[in-house]
């Protein structure tokens, strides 16, 4: 359904200019949830602005159902990983959740249950009137899921959610990030620089090279769904795909010239 | 903090200007200059003249004029604060004339505004409008010119409309720096009150002042001084009580980072 081809992005111009990405083509299909996972600073987050129109690419495109995406898609939520400074922080919980719905005109009734429902999907229901600020940081960032899920999004981008909460947290979130997916039927591309967490949670796995960023390997996740902290971490397909990613990662970030691997384009 | 800090703090608060109007009274009761009359003089001089017999006269005027000028004053610098705000070439082009304005004196404004609209309120509402824009103007500028990048990536993202980009996003995000500017507004408000009343009316404090200057009413004139102190006082309270209740995310989300 996204498909993204020889996409290109340079930042400035002339000698100053920094190619963030390379060359990068891939497909992600319905329902499917890829991770996608790389060196740090290899231009991850830039990847993601241009997926979802933020930024507009240098050269290449990418298409959401064959449509070339050239601004924020309707079908498409973002859940960005600073989630105190992606919520507003004069809203409530609710207001935060409806307040993308406005510009869709449901009618009060249905706006109300999408917002109750994505709510509940999270755990927060005793938190609908609570300001975000009032939250921890794991509740936060699952106040700015349920906002995206409200939005009935097809296809949710997430810019390494879960990288400013501690690891207990962390394994919550996982859990709960593929039972709503299971809920909504939503296809997700998951960024993210923890392999572990790759592993984890995908179908399939992107792995990308240093910037100027390109796909390096893409390999499927055959673990059994639903998956669990504890008994698929201790499969050996587990321990196997993950240490296959570390190599890979591992292998072409010490190959890369040093000021390659931290020539950066955000994230 | 204690509890024993806490009360210290508090009686330290109150005690402190209780002792100051007590040397006060003392010395002007030793004092034999005619300038400086004794000070109950002045609070019996103030309770005939402004409880309340001059209350409709002269107060209700002045603040009529300041509440006005102060508003017209807020509204123009928040609407055209938040649309400058957004637009990098508008803000590029206006500001040099901007930063002029604003470095005129205002009460250099004053013979020209009296020329043209003679010594009644409007005049008086002009110059106050004029001088407690600029804050205003700037600080909203300031404010809906620096929000988050993130804020801004979520507002793009969820394709919010312009309208709620601007009147629930950028307006509440820049609230912190509009209050500070309206505070601003709110003492330059009451300075230009005095004055614009100072130099032409036939009525007001400013005026009720000046007048009793002149006919050697000194008492008079000292409790129409101590009027605007009391003014200027209970108008920053009730602005620091209005702010606290409008930016409570504020300060809740500041602590929250901090802790």
């Amino acid at each position: 359904m996204l498909r993204v081809d020889h996409l290109k992005k340079t930042y400035g111009e002339g000698d100053a200019a920094v190619e963030a990405i390379g060359d990068l083509s891939f497909e992600v299909g319905e329902n499917e949830f890829v991770c996608v996972v790389g060196p740090s600073g290899c231009g991850k987050t830039t990847l993601l602005k241009c997926m979802s129109g933020l930024l507009p690419p240098t050269a290449g495109t990418v298409e959401l159902h064959g449509t070339r995406i050239d601004g924020p898609p309707e079908k498409m939520a973002l859940v960005f990983q600073e989630y105190s400074r992606s919520l507003f922080p004069w809203m409530t919980v609710r207001q935060n959740v409806a307040f993308p719905l406005r510009r869709k005109k449901l009618d009060k009734a249905r706006a109300r249950e999408l917002v109750e429902n994505a709510v509940e999907s999270v755990d927060l229901t005793g938190f609908l009137d609570r300001y975000p600020w009032e939250l921890s940081g794991g509740m936060q960032q699952r106040v700015a899921i349920a906002r995206a899920l409200a939005y009935q999004p097809e296809i949710l981008l997430m810019d390494e959610p879960f990288a400013s909460v501690d690891a207990q947290t962390r394994a919550d979130l996982e859990d709960l990030i593929l039972a709503v997916r299971r809920e909504y039927g939503v296809t997700v591309v998951f960024v993210t620089h923890d392999i572990d967490e790759s592993v984890y949670l995908g179908d399939r796995i992107m792995v990308l090279t240093p910037s100027p960023t390109a796909v390096q390997q893409a390999l499927d996740v055959d673990l059994p769904q639903p998956r669990d902290q504890v008994e698929t971490k201790e499969l050996p397909e587990f321990a196997r795909l993950r240490a296959h990613v570390y190599r890979s990662i591992k292998r072409r970030q010490g190959a890369a010239e040093p000021e390659m691997a931290e020539a950066t384009g955000g994230g | 903090m204690t509890k024993r800090t806490k009360l210290l703090g508090l009686g330290l608060e109150i005690l402190v200007p209780l002792a100051a109007v007590g040397v006060l009274a003392i010395w002007t009761s030793q004092q034999d200059s005619y300038y400086y009359p004794p000070l109950g003089d002045v609070l019996s001089t103030f309770n005939d003249t402004w409880l309340f017999e001059r209350v409709g006269s002269d107060l209700i005027p002045s603040l009529e004029r300041m509440a006005v000028g102060f508003v017209i004053a807020v509204v123009a610098g928040v609407s055209f604060g938040l649309l400058l705000g957004r637009s990098r070439r508008a803000r590029i082009a206006a500001t040099p004339i901007i930063e002029f304005l604003r470095a005129i004196p205002p009460p250099a404004l004053l013979p020209f505004a009296i020329l043209v609209m003679g010594v009644g309120s409007g005049m008086k509402i002009f110059i106050i409008a004029v001088v407690c824009v600029w804050p205003v103007l700037l600080n909203t500028i300031d404010g809906a010119s620096s929000l988050d990048l993130t804020l801004e990536d979520t507002t793009r993202a969820y394709s919010i409309s312009k309208r709620d980009r601007l009147l629930r996003v950028v307006l509440p995000a820049a609230g912190p720096q509009i209050f500070a500017g309206i505070r601003l507004a709110v003492s330059l408000a009451l300075i230009l009150m005095v004055i614009s009343e100072m130099v032409a009316s036939t009525n007001g404090i400013g005026y009720f002042i000046l007048q009793s200057q002149r006919t050697f009413a000194i008492s008079e004139m000292w409790s129409g001084i101590l009027l605007l102190g009391i003014l200027g006082y209970a108008l920053n309270m009730v602005f620091v009580m209005i702010e606290r209740r409008v930016l409570r995310w504020h300060r809740g989300a500041h602590a929250s980072v901090l802790s």
